[in-house]
């Protein structure tokens, strides 16, 4: 089986059909490694990335006014069960542009492997993005995987994120996120993770409100197994009047793992307003046994609980 | 011998140094419909959570058969499983589940639209809601009530199901608790309400951790109207005597 092969077969678990690389209408790239084994732009849209020894690096841009219709699918991964893969991306949504990227990230095999993301997003006055990123993991753990990002939001544009690593053992994961918004702009984060076995998760991210009238909202909802342990912090700053935050943490930790959340919220105007919720512990006691009443057995009310946190 | 579906017998629970119930008796029959009546603190959902099996709610003393089974060895799900189902004064949300999903819980053969039609809830804008925070009390009470129809249980154990459900619509909440009795099931029915409580085939009330008076729910609404308690004397749950 070639490593296209073994990657894209993968897909189906994040959502995705394989069909849609081969679709002309389409924009994507698939990297194994630190190669690009397929790649497709449509109008609107420049996607410059080069193979380097170390690294895959380049631009995505998105001009002007343009939307992008279909999603922009880039599948990134490791078809072997050791390697080390790291992408380095500037992206680019210029001016009233709008695109949403879904961001594949495929190791099926991989045992003792490296993925390092680090990207710089810069979304243009009145551009929107929406960037979902969905993670496969095989059941070995043991990976390294630390998506780092520098985001920032133009006056009033918008940036929708969501982060979700639902299937797998990932092994390290080490999140970090930093986004800064303008005048009227929106950024709105959502993390979902199931981490199981001896996963270690850090979930690093803030919203910096610099603008009149700016919005942020971080969502991480992280359910743990096994010996997994997770901490999250989740961090908004309020700058200017009228900006307005919130964060909202919730942990369910079941069977030896541990969790502790860190909300930090920082307000610097007086018209300013940012709020936070958190909750670590088990399966909610009231939703458990409303479900054992309808006749479901406790490992499968939990089960429907944990996908709907997750959903 | 008994017929009774369900059989209590001098059911007692203590909590905190506190005698909640007290050697309380009550039978109820298959497809009878019994409300309950009693002032707050009275001990009526202690009673609903004792039945049922929620956790912490383990009786000092007493029995209660369901069916002819012994039901304080079983875990919650076992006593759904033999037929006994609660609907919650204040039902629980699920965050990311869907209306549809809440109501059918796997079983793939289910049709929940009757049902949430039935309980006054038009299926095209609720079943792909989520059980959340984003419903109204009166929406997730009804979608409470509709998960119960699901389950065509033996015996529902209500408690306060029009809570929350503006007047206009009690008759839909009538209309759930005829329809589980129409299904064959009966009805534990835990309610303030005199309009909703008087559809019961008998009643009874319950003062201080023991039921005082049963009988036809008129006199038994009668008699809870009139502050008549004749176990407290007033002392404990306010209603004294006229």
């Amino acid at each position: 089986m070639s490593e296209l092969e073994t990657l894209t077969r993968v897909l189906p678990m994040v959502g995705t059909e394989p069909a849609v690389l081969d679709d002309e209408r389409i924009a994507h790239v698939v990297g194994q490694g630190h190669r690009i084994l397929s790649r497709r732009s449509v109008h609107g849209l420049d996607l410059d990335l080069e193979e380097t020894p170390d690294a895959i690096v380049g631009e995505l841009t998105i001009r002007a006014g343009v939307t992008i219709e279909q999603p922009i699918h880039m599948c990134f991964g490791l078809a072997h069960p050791t390697g080390t893969q790291t992408i380095r991306i500037d992206v680019k949504v210029e001016e009233r542009a709008s695109a949403r990227v879904l961001s594949h990230c495929l190791f099926p095999v991989a045992k003792a492997a490296q993925h390092r993301m680090q990207a710089t997003i810069d979304i243009g006055p009145g551009a929107s993005l929406t960037y979902s990123e969905g993670h496969y993991h095989g059941p070995h753990g043991g990976m390294q995987v630390m998506p780092h990002a520098s985001i920032k939001i133009g006056r009033g544009a918008r940036y929708f994120s969501d982060f979700s690593l639902l299937s797998g053992s990932v092994g390290e994961l080490d999140i970090d996120y930093l986004v800064e918004v303008e005048e009227d702009g929106i950024a709105e984060l959502t993390a979902k993770i199931f981490a199981h076995r001896t996963d270690r998760i850090t979930l690093k991210e803030a919203v910096i409100l610099r603008g009149e009238r700016s919005r942020g909202l971080i969502k991480t909802r992280v359910v743990l197994d096994g010996e997994a342990c997770a901490e999250i912090v989740g961090t908004t700053e309020a700058h200017a009047k009228g900006a307005r935050g919130h964060v909202d943490c919730m942990e369910i930790v079941q069977g030896r793992a541990q969790a502790s959340a860190i909300p930090i919220v920082r307000v610097f105007h007086p018209e300013a307003k940012v709020t936070h919720e958190a909750a670590i512990g088990s399966v909610d006691k009231k939703e458990l046994e409303t479900l054992m009443a309808r006749g479901l057995a406790p490992e499968q009310a939990v089960e429907l609980i944990v996908s709907g946190i997750l959903r | 011998m008994t017929s009774s579906l369900l059989d209590i017998r001098g059911l007692t629970f203590s909590a905190g140094g506190q005698t909640i119930l007290d050697q309380l008796n009550l039978a109820i029959d298959p497809g009878e419909i019994h409300a309950l009546l009693g002032a707050n603190g009275s001990g009526k959902t202690t009673l609903a959570y004792l039945l049922m099996g929620c956790e912490g709610y383990t009786p000092t003393a007493g029995t209660i058969r369901f069916a002819g089974t012994d039901l304080l060895p079983l875990k919650m799900h076992e006593r759904a499983n033999l037929g006994l189902t609660l609907a919650w004064q204040e039902p629980a949300r699920f965050e990311g589940v869907t209306v549809r999903e809440y109501l059918t819980l796997g079983r793939a053969a289910l049709n929940p639209e009757p049902v949430l039609a039935q309980v006054g809830l038009d299926p095209d804008r609720y079943l792909n809601r989520r059980v959340d925070k984003a419903l109204s009390g009166g929406e997730r009470h009804r979608i409470e009530l509709a998960s119960v129809l699901c389950m065509k249980p033996a015996l529902a154990i209500l408690d306060e199901p029009a809570a929350g459900i503006d007047m206009l619509s009690i008759n839909h909440i009538i209309t759930v608790i005829r329809t589980l009795k129409d299904n064959g099931g009966a009805v534990l029915l835990i309610t303030h309400q005199e309009e909703v409580a008087a559809i019961a085939d008998r009643a009874s009330q319950l003062c201080n951790g023991r039921i005082v008076y049963s009988g036809d729910p008129v006199h038994v609404i009668e008699h809870f109207r009139g502050r008549t308690c004749v176990r407290c004397d007033g002392e404990v749950c306010g209603y004294v005597r006229a």
